[in-house]
């Protein structure tokens, strides 16, 4: 009850605040641009409107999950709204599951927006639209969920600037992890068993990108599906504990 | 030490050290306090800013954790969950989730005591009835004043109709009156049975308030114990007289037994030694016809207390440094 009354006025602070709004409208705007963007190129424009579209939902989704979700913790400790709340018969972890939970509702529902945007653009352009494209966005809001539990981590121990340094960081590398393992395939062993080691400590964020099974029209088994997801979860409930920890020991100064 | 559960407060050699810096150097806040507040009483915990008042209230709520020492509240040991819904805490010139209106964040603070519906809507009534915000229900805390949000605070801090309130300097920043109705709202507690800590760098506000205080000063208390007890200690004992028309050979007559004279025209301001000159001055008066327009025995006052105490601990380090 406690961490749903946290993540229910964590929802209502998201809704006030107007950089959810304006990043949404610009996600809307380049959904939408990327019709004219196809006019200009000859041929393929299914392709260009389903590639630009889903990328501008993971981006924007990306900038949300980091910009609002770093304000989430870090915000709360600077401007020292904390203070009362700790004071009160909840526990630090339930502080922060309530925060989580509330941008999580928050990324749900800006992640329904810019689908739908971007169905409109696809069936006002008679572009066909795939099962596919389903299981992409799912994919894309589980990589919404492991790009919060980062920001939170983050913000349990740094600034807010920090943070979001941080984790834009972590978002950029984690689209590169398999170039890791690629790059480290052609060294020596230690620096092979190093590279690997990092592989698999960072996200492997292309995991969740199934962008180019949609544009190309490939399949994805169920199974295959299902491990990406537990993969995402996994990986965001080692964060959200991780971040327990750190917070349940820190000052609040 | 064993914790006594007849305590509401109760630390032994409480302390924290803050490591300031990219060095990582320390500054200790708290050092070594021992403070005992009683149920059903008023404690007043003063000492000028950066004395460590804040720090000692943050270790009691569970936003910090002491370097050493302990700290029992109700008898239990910090950091067990059953003692926070027992205890009300406004910090220091609060900050507040200003998107929400008075009603929503009291809402919101009560659900995180499980209030909900209809028992909920009645205690966020009945509060923002008590600390007089009715008329702002409706708006947004961006809105509110600094006396404003200093109200709704309180009601926070009461919603769970707590034993204990902490609340650390509630008076600072506010105007006379709203001073005023902090202080009347503090005795209210009292009343009701609740027992009240809270901490003020403006003494003055504690003499009419509190029934006992500790004064802390670089971490350190330097006094501690009943206001009418300590008032007694700081009160000097002088008596101040306003005399019309003293012949300056009654005058001389009195000198021996004054510390202090101010003439203005036909009127002068004497001030006694100590009260027991008092009998002999009246006499003298007499005999030289001066008319007494008054006496007042001079009141001590924890300011004078305070000041004490500061000159007495720098003096004592001055001669530790020598
Ligand atoms: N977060 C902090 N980091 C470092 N030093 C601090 C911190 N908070 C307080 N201090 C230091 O501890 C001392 C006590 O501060 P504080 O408890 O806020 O005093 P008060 O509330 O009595 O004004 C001051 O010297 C202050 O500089
Ligand atoms: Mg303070």
């Amino acid at each position: 009850m406690k961490v749903l009354s946290i993540a229910l006025n964590t929802f209502r602070e998201n809704l006030r605040d107007k950089l959810l709004y304006n990043l949404l409208v610009f996600a809307l705007l380049m959904i939408g641009s990327s019709v004219v963007l196809s006019r200009l190129t000859l041929g393929e424009f299914h392709r260009l409107i389903l590639d630009v579209g889903l990328g501008s939902i993971n981006f924007f989704g990306v900038l949300i999950a980091i910009f609002v979700g770093i304000g989430l913790v870090s915000k709360e400790i600077e401007k020292k709204t904390i203070y009362t709340i700790v004071s009160k018969p909840v526990a630090r972890y339930q502080f922060l599951l309530g925060k989580f939970a509330g941008l999580t509702i928050t990324l749900f529902i800006n992640t329904v927006v810019m689908a739908l945007g971007l169905l409109v653009v696809l069936y006002a352009q008679g572009v066909p639209v795939e099962g596919m494209l389903f299981k992409a966005l799912a994919l894309i809001f589980v990589e919404f969920m492991v790009i919060t539990a980062l920001a939170l981590l983050f913000s349990t121990f740094t600034s807010a600037t920090l943070s979001a340094i941080f984790t834009l960081a972590l978002y950029v590398i984690g689209h590169l992890t398999a170039d890791l393992k690629v790059f480290g395939a052609k060294m020596d062993d230690l620096s092979r068993g190093i590279l690997d080691g990092i592989y698999y400590l960072l996200p492997n964020l292309e995991r969740f990108n199934l962008k180019g099974h949609v544009v190309h029209h490939l399949e994805v088994s169920g199974v295959d599906l299902m491990l990406i997801v537990a993969y995402g979860a996994t990986y965001t409930a080692v964060l959200l504990f991780t971040a327990s920890l750190i917070f349940h020991r820190r000052d609040f100064r | 030490m064993m914790p006594n559960s007849d305590l509401v407060v109760q630390t032994e050699q409480l302390s924290k050290v803050f490591r300031v810096g990219f060095w990582g150097k320390k500054v200790t806040a708290v050092g070594g306090v021992n403070l005992e507040v009683r149920p059903g009483e008023v404690f007043g915990f003063l000492g000028p800013n950066g004395a460590g008042k804040t720090t000692t209230l943050k270790i009691l709520m569970g936003l910090i954790y002491p370097t050493s020492g302990k700290a029992w509240l109700f008898g239990r040991e910090l950091g067990d969950p059953q003692t926070k819904s027992r205890l009300g805490f406004l910090p220091e010139s609060p900050y507040f989730y200003d998107y929400l209106t008075s009603r929503e964040f009291l809402g919101f603070y009560g659900h995180l005591f499980g209030l909900w519906g209809t028992a909920l809507d009645k205690r966020v009534d009945e509060l923002l009835e008590l600390v007089g915000m009715t008329h702002a229900k409706d708006l947004q805390l961006r809105k509110f004043s600094k006396g404003m949000l200093q109200r709704v605070g309180v009601a926070q801090a009461l919603i769970n109709d707590p034993e204990l309130v902490v609340l650390d300097e509630p008076m600072s920043g506010l105007d006379p009156i709203g001073r005023k109705e902090v202080r009347d709202l503090i005795l209210r507690l009292k009343e009701s049975g609740k027992t009240v800590l809270f901490s003020s760098h403006i003494l003055h506000d504690a003499e009419v308030l509190c029934d006992r205080v500790a004064m802390i000063l670089k971490g350190r208390l330097v006094a501690c114990g009943k206001v009418t007890d300590l008032l007694e200690q700081g009160a000097n004992h002088q008596v101040e007289l306003v005399v019309d028309r003293l012949t300056p050979e009654g005058l001389d007559h009195l000198r021996p037994l004054i510390d202090k004279v101010v003439t203005q025209g036909d009127r002068m301001l004497i001030v006694l030694k100590s009260q027991q000159q008092v009998g002999g001055a009246l006499e003298i008066l007499r005999a030289a016809k001066a008319r007494l327009v008054s006496l007042n025995p001079q009141k001590g006052s924890l300011e004078d207390l305070f000041i004490r105490e500061v000159s007495g601990h720098r003096s004592s380090s001055e001669r530790r440094a020598a």
